[in-house]
């Protein structure tokens, strides 16, 4: 029975959507992106990231990427800052800009029927944005009023301090948002700098799809952005990895607390990435049916939700987790994860774990690709991570060849039970 | 975060919400009362199965607050044939993801899964709908789970807490006062037999919508759905649900609420507002137009230039109104104040600009940008056929009819100035409002604001 279904999922991971045919196209100018097409609704969806992000930040000028991409759509060219709005609204096109720590992304839509305005518009906004003075103050403040909140939201005490724990003074050690006392004095030749740094050829990553053509995507691509700058900032350096093990508590006054953990990761390029991508399924999975889920929350209520995650960055590999639990049941939690972190390099997994969970990964992976959003957004990750286009049709084939001696060498290689760290944001009992 | 979530949170106006879809849609009702709407997408080899109850949070027993919710959890426990907590294990071994959540008007559940596994997993809906099983260790351990949820989700956030309060001040009679995820104290109170007698009372196929979306074709829909769900008995217990309504509000009401957990105080405001009603959306229609003039974006709305730009006294606006519900909704504004501006100060501004936009009325243009949004969102909503399923199970659960659901982009195109303004006027009247204030506690020795 279960090696029926094996078949059929992977004859479905493969052919997922006949028409998920991954182009690549260069354009006139050299930009390369790949592109799906489908033409079944008249519109498509691009997705442009910058590889760079708010690590290329001067430790001063913290939070000066994260404010000038904020800050784009607030006026370009000849347009102030609402005249972009009512011009983006009246062509229908959704643009949103977002900062991380490696990239800045654009994601944006656009109806067939007015692709050209759209490109054009966002083109201004890309190489011509004008950062006016009142917009970058307006912007700043908003930017200041989350910095506020985040002081008193657990999650982000949480994380923030588990950043600090690990990176010592890599970009990686702090926020992208800045500090109040970074972001209050960015001045606007910061946030020109930044633009000119973060925005150009040398890094970027393209991905379509939707109703456009190979053709149409070459010319658009051309026009959009081959007017950037060809270099821009240099790339941040690998981050160190400093994080001790153990527990720290920050005293916050709420009845539950809040708890980030984790220790060092691996790389996505490394041969055991696909044992432990696995491994992390196992044991802490969003699945109901995941070992944390199960002991942490369906056996135990101890929480409402606990997970853990890989975590590949451009410069550093985790493995992190989180959990919120009643100050009063919080040690307990943290020792049930501690007895499965040692659990699972002791006794691995069960054969039937091992299958049930490849089935999972095998038979959801085609499931992501559920429109042109999400697969443009999936297409420029797979270049950014250093991917062959033919990875959609081998990806499940490495899920498939996890072994049971796989598991049980990177079980003892990955997981490193006395170098968690647990940081705990709350009133814990007992700890 | 997780599933098996409380539908408690805002619901922020969303014009692009998908309603008229060019998908072909079809309806069927099976002989024991069973809705069925199948929408086609044959883009990818997935299907979503989705069954709405129409019963929620605002069904529930006096005293026994949470218990549609709590119920929702305790669906995943088993039956006969499914044993304790496998019913996740099973969709997820054949590669699909499930999850449920609960609002006042209704209680959802859901897989999304290769359209060739549609007969499994119809199979296992249709049998929890009447067989469930529940052990008193299974109700003790889930009740942890809900009071963590609530202490997650609601505790932690001042923001959650004054909403939940405002929310029981809004309504004075109806049940809409209380939230989803129940009180502490009587969520600390639920017991097997008040899950039971919910849900076999409420869990049967007349009252309940299937909607299956994706690579299907209606007619195997339509063979399955006998095959699995035909064979259930219906309940003798479904009655329409005639909640009690609101008396005439009278009296404006303000909650301040004061945690040293708030960074950043503001201003929350909610006005009574009717609902989408069957046949009869034109209202709804306006009010949503109305919320997207005032505060559906940051850079053109009506509050965000009134407050943001031409004066910096707020550093965020917006208005948002959503009219699928049974009964009255609210209609909704936030402005976070600019840090040197105090509550009480930035609410006087904000009164001052809706007098201003009574008076001046809409800006045309900006209307008429509202329409090309929505055309252009029906097209972008083709895109989502999960999006889509929601959109149906969730208005025909609250009542409304497939023409209604597949015209409100109509009615969304259709409103005039003059219908903004009679809403306008209709709906900002602080006598059916609630006014709330985040603060922070006042230092030793000073006043509030």
């Amino acid at each position: 029975m279960i090696r029926a279904v094996f078949v059929a999922l992977f004859l479905l991971a493969v052919p997922a959507r006949a028409e998920i045919e991954i182009k690549e196209v260069t354009s006139p100018g050299g930009i390369t992106a790949w592109l799906v097409e489908d033409h079944n609704i008249p519109f498509a969806a691009l997705e442009i990231q910058f590889k760079g992000g708010t690590s290329l930040d001067a430790p001063a000028k913290r939070g000066a990427v994260n404010l000038m991409t904020a800050t784009l759509e607030e006026g370009a060219g000849e347009m102030d800052s609402r005249a972009f709005a009512e011009a983006r609204e009246a062509l229908a096109a959704d643009i949103s800009f977002d900062s991380g720590s490696d990239s800045v992304g654009v994601s944006v839509k656009f109806l067939t029927e007015n692709r050209d305005q759209v490109v054009d518009l966002l083109r201004e906004a890309l190489i011509n944005p004008r950062f006016d003075q009142d917009a970058v103050d307006r912007v700043r403040e908003q930017v200041l009023s989350n910095l506020r909140s985040n002081e008193k939201d657990p999650g982000a005490i949480a994380s923030e301090r588990f950043d600090q724990l690990a990176f010592g003074d890599h970009p990686y050690a702090t926020t992208g948002d800045g500090t109040i006392e970074t972001v209050t004095a960015l001045t606007r030749d910061d946030i020109l700098a930044a633009h000119k740094g973060a925005l150009a050829r040398d890094r970027i990553y393209v991905a379509a799809s939707g109703d456009i053509t190979a053709e149409e995507l070459g010319v658009l691509l051309d026009r959009l952005l081959g007017n950037l700058p060809a270099t821009g900032a240099p790339l941040p350096q690998d981050a160190p990895w400093l994080l001790p093990a153990g527990v720290t508590v920050v005293d916050f006054p709420t009845p539950q607390s809040t708890v980030f953990f984790g220790q060092k990761g691996i790389p996505r390029d490394d041969p055991d990435f696909f044992p432990a991508f696995v491994l992390n399924e196992v044991l802490g999975g969003g699945r109901f049916t995941a070992r944390l889920m199960s002991e942490v929350r369906e056996k135990r209520g101890l929480t409402y939700g606990i997970g853990t995650y890989l975590v590949n960055m451009d410069h550093a590999d985790m493995l992190l987790g989180q959990f919120a639990a009643s100050n009063d049941k919080v040690a307990e939690a943290i020792q049930v994860v501690r007895e499965e972190w040692g659990r699972i390099v002791t006794e691995g997994v069960t054969p039937e774990e091992l299958e049930t969970t490849k089935t999972y990964l095998t038979g959801s992976y085609p499931l992501r690709f559920d429109g042109n959003g999400p697969i443009a957004s999936i297409l420029v990750g797979m270049q950014m991570d250093g991917m062959p286009r033919d990875y959609v049709t081998t990806r499940n084939a490495k899920v498939e060849a996890v072994t049971m001696e796989d598991i049980k060498r990177v079980a003892a290689r990955l997981f490193k039970p006395d170098d968690l760290q647990f940081v705990v944001v709350g009133q814990p009992e007992g700890l | 975060m997780l599933g098996r979530l409380g539908a408690g949170a805002v619901v922020a106006l969303s014009l692009t919400l998908p309603a008229a879809a060019d998908e072909p849609v079809t309806t069927f009702t099976l002989d024991n009362g069973l809705n069925v709407v199948v929408i086609e997408d044959h883009r990818a080899p997935v299907v979503v199965q989705m069954i709405w109850y129409r019963v929620g949070a605002a069904d529930e027993p006096p005293g026994h607050s949470g218990i549609a919710h709590f119920l929702e959890h305790l669906m995943f426990k088993g039956t006969e044939k499914v044993a304790p907590n496998a019913f996740s294990g099973i969709v997820e071994a054949q590669g699909g993801d499930d999850n449920a959540f609960t609002s006042w008007d209704y209680t959802a559940y859901f897989q999304r899964i290769a359209a060739d596994r549609l007969d499994l997993v119809m199979e296992m809906e249709a049998d929890r709908m009447r067989n469930l099983r529940l052990t008193e260790d299974d109700v003790a351990t889930e009740r942890q789970v809900i009071l963590e949820e609530r202490s997650q989700r609601t505790d932690s956030d001042p923001s959650s807490l004054l909403i939940e309060q405002m929310r029981a001040a809004q309504y004075m009679n109806h049940p809409y006062a209380i939230p989803v995820i129940g009180w502490r104290h009587e969520m600390e109170q639920l017991s097997r037999e008040d899950a039971l007698s919910y849900y076999e009372r409420f869990y049967a196929p007349n009252n309940a919508t299937l909607v299956i979306a994706g690579d299907v074709e209606p007619e195997a829909v339509r063979a399955l759905a006998e095959k699995h769900y035909g064979p259930l008995e219906p309940s003798e217990g479904i009655v329409p649900r005639e909640r009690p309504q609101e008396p005439p509000q009278l009296a404006e009401r303000r909650i301040v609420l004061a945690d040293e957990r708030v960074s950043e105080p503001y201003v929350f405001r909610t006005y009574l507002a009717p609902e989408r009603d069957p046949g009869d959306q034109k209202t709804a229609a306006a009010l949503t137009v109305l919320a997207e003039l005032l505060g559906g974006n940051g850079q053109t709305s009506f509050l965000a230039r009134e407050l943001q730009f031409d004066r910096q006294v707020a550093v965020y606006s917006s208005a948002f109104y959503d009219g699928t519900s049974i009964d009255d909704g609210t209609f909704g504004i936030a402005v976070v104040p600019a840090p040197d501006v105090s509550l009480e100060t930035i609410e006087g501004d904000l009164d001052r600009a809706l007098e201003a936009f009574l008076k001046e009325g809409p800006d045309p243009a900006a209307l008429e940008r509202i329409r090309t949004q929505v055309r252009a969102g029906e097209i972008y909503a083709r895109d989502s056929v999960e999006n889509l399923a929601n959109s149906y199970g969730k208005g025909l659960s609250v009542g409304l009819t497939v023409a209604d659901i597949d015209g409100w982009d109509e009615a969304l195109s259709a409103v005039t100035e003059a219908d903004v303004m009679e809403a306008a006027r209709m709906v900002l009247d602080r006598k059916n409002a609630v006014t709330g204030w985040l603060t922070k506690p006042a230092a030793e020795g000073e006043t509030t604001e």
